[in-house]
């Protein structure tokens, strides 16, 4: 917790987490935060510019945009993470027993990983689609059920490094118990590289969905999702491009923001940056003073 | 009898988890360690003298024979919390990089549910001892030199007074005068607490300054053992060839 403090001093980090926080707030209280009803047509206001009730316009079923925006935070975000966590946690716990016990286990749960991985990613999830029924449900569970093999081999080989380190041998020499040990010194130590390579398939991974969702595999029509207003949009690309501007600059500035916040969350938890970083300032602040010196010199 | 060890063997397998091709890394070892007692294991690269550490760590199993502590099985943790420890070789990875030297050595005396508190103000004490100042108690390891972490390693391995340390290669990596340091530094302490050692190296003139016996490793069988006074005198031609070329 200690280190986490360290985040505050990020600007770049706070911006981030306040931009992902308020879009959680505003999905998750969508019915009081936005304007108007998402899904209510207005014919006569077909892609009506900005007004004061329609704050980004309408589009081309006279829907508020804006409505349409928040609504969607729900899919394209909160699912997607829900979906994202889910595969993780799987991904985190097999790939801790394979890479901290090795062996039989190791093999045993490498080859069930392989066997996932070996069949192509968009062909799979469309197959367990067919299977489930089209929906945004079976497209979050086929998700969950293909990525969480990658996850897994990544976590492997992180926690395998560390497992093999001097202070797991002597942990264990000291008569460390094995949930001890992954508690103390494999889980902390793991934590950065399973932050930074979830929240950097965070982001393709509301691009992804969106992605169904454009096939129409996803989410279904009247509800509002990010990439299916990004392919309403496409019909007047060139007429109205600005219809394109609110879900694809929303995508890129919610996936951005997850980005940064990874990164200084990955500084913040490794005491190594971290005092680099420290160091890097003193050093900043230093020629500051001397550059000041000179100036009065 | 501290450390009992009666034909042990050990293979690891070689290629992949279906291949049948064995690599036998030890070989028939058998010999015994007393109360406070230096052993030094010497011994070629790859002649099995770390395999050997970690089987007497307990970390591994052998696959054949049996190492007893004090008459148990050394395999069972209870058996060793407290009692055994150990330093290893490399002195980037042999503290946690998130624990600070304080936290590092608080490890081994939480483990033998020793109050927080009473722990926490033995520290000052024990980085003493190995000639570190109270003020590298909020160090991390990264911000240490090679030479120091291995101090800190050491205060942590006596924090619990075990009867017996084991040092894999501890003071290779360091660098002659340092190496001369920390070797006066375990002879002092090991009189100071009775430990008894197990010397892991491949340097002969260290483990003839530290250790009581010699034990020395070819290609995982034991060629001899041998007092340090007698050190002149040995038997096997292998052991002679080992020490000319010391000499030399
Ligand atoms: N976990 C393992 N899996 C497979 N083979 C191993 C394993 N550990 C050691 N070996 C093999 O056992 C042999 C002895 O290795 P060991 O590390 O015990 O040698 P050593 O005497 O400590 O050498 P050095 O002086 O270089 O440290 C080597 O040939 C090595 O390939
Ligand atoms: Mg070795």
């Amino acid at each position: 917790m200690k280190r986490l403090q360290n985040v505050w001093k990020d600007k770049v980090a706070v911006l981030s987490l306040s931009i992902i926080t308020v879009t959680t707030v505003a999905g998750i209280f969508a019915p009081f935060v936005a304007p108007n009803d998402p899904e209510e047509v207005h014919m006569e206001l077909r892609f009506a510019s900005a007004s004061w009730e329609y704050l980004l316009g309408n589009d081309h079923l006279g829907r508020c945009v804006l409505s349409r925006l928040i609504y969607g935070i729900r899919p394209s975000m909160l699912w997607v993470f829900v979906a994202l966590l889910l595969s993780v946690s799987i991904g985190s716990i097999v790939g801790f027993l394979a890479g901290y016990f090795r062996g039989k286990t190791d093999a045993f749960l490498m080859r069930v990983c392989d066997v996932i991985l070996s069949f192509p990613g968009y062909v799979m999830t469309l197959a367990i689609i067919g299977i489930l029924g089209v929906g945004f449900e079976s497209l979050i569970i086929a998700f969950v059920l293909m990525k969480w093999a990658w996850f897994a081999r990544i976590i492997r080989s992180s926690v395998m490094q560390y497992a093999e380190s001097d202070y797991v041998k002597f942990a264990k020499a000291i008569g460390a118990s094995n949930m001890a040990i992954m508690i103390r010194h494999i889980v902390p130590v793991a934590l950065p590289d399973i932050a930074v390579i979830s929240s950097s398939s965070f982001g393709s991974m509301i691009l992804q969905i969106s992605g169904f969702s454009f096939l129409g595999l996803g989410i279904q029509a009247p509800e509002a999702e990010w990439g299916m207003m990004l392919n309403e949009a496409r019909d007047v690309m060139f007429s109205r491009p600005e219809f394109m501007l609110a879900p694809g600059l929303t995508i890129v500035i919610v996936v951005s923001a997850i980005n940064y916040l990874s990164d200084a969350l990955q500084v913040a938890l490794d005491p190594k940056l971290m005092t680099s970083k420290h160091k890097q300032q003193g050093l900043e602040a230093a020629s500051a003073v001397k550059l000041e010196g000179k100036g009065v010199a | 009898m501290l450390l009992s060890v009666e034909s042990v063997e050990k293979s690891y397998r070689k290629g992949g988890l279906f291949s049948k091709e064995r690599e036998h890394v030890l070989k028939n070892i058998s010999f015994e360690c007393k109360l406070g007692e230096c052993l030094g294991i010497i011994g070629e690269s790859g002649s099995g003298k770390s395999t050997l550490g970690r089987l007497l760590l307990g970390i591994e199993k052998p696959d054949r024979g049996s190492i007893l502590f004090e008459g148990k099985k050394v395999e069972d943790r209870k058996v060793r919390t407290g009692n055994l420890s150990a330093v290893f070789q490399d002195y980037t990875s042999s503290i946690n990089p998130f624990y600070t030297v304080e936290e590092a050595i608080l490890e081994p005396l939480q483990m033998k549910r020793k109050a927080r508190e009473e722990a926490l103000s033995e520290i000052d004490h024990l980085l003493y001892q190995v000639g570190l100042d109270p003020s590298y108690r909020k160090k991390y390891p990264h911000e240490l030199s090679g030479g120091e972490v291995q101090r800190v390693c050491i205060a942590r391995a006596v924090s619990t007074e075990p009867k017996c340390i084991l040092f894999d290669e501890a003071i290779s990596s360091l660098d002659g005068s340092v190496q001369m340091q920390v070797l006066e530094l375990l002879k002092n302490l090991r009189k100071r607490y009775d430990m008894g050692y197990i010397f892991i190296t491949h340097d002969i003139q260290a483990a003839a300054y530290i250790c009581d016996r010699i034990m020395v490793l070819r290609n995982g069988e034991i060629e001899e053992i041998v007092e340090v006074e007698q050190l002149k005198d040995v038997q096997s031609t292998y052991t002679k060839k080992l020490l000319q070329m010391i000499i030399a």
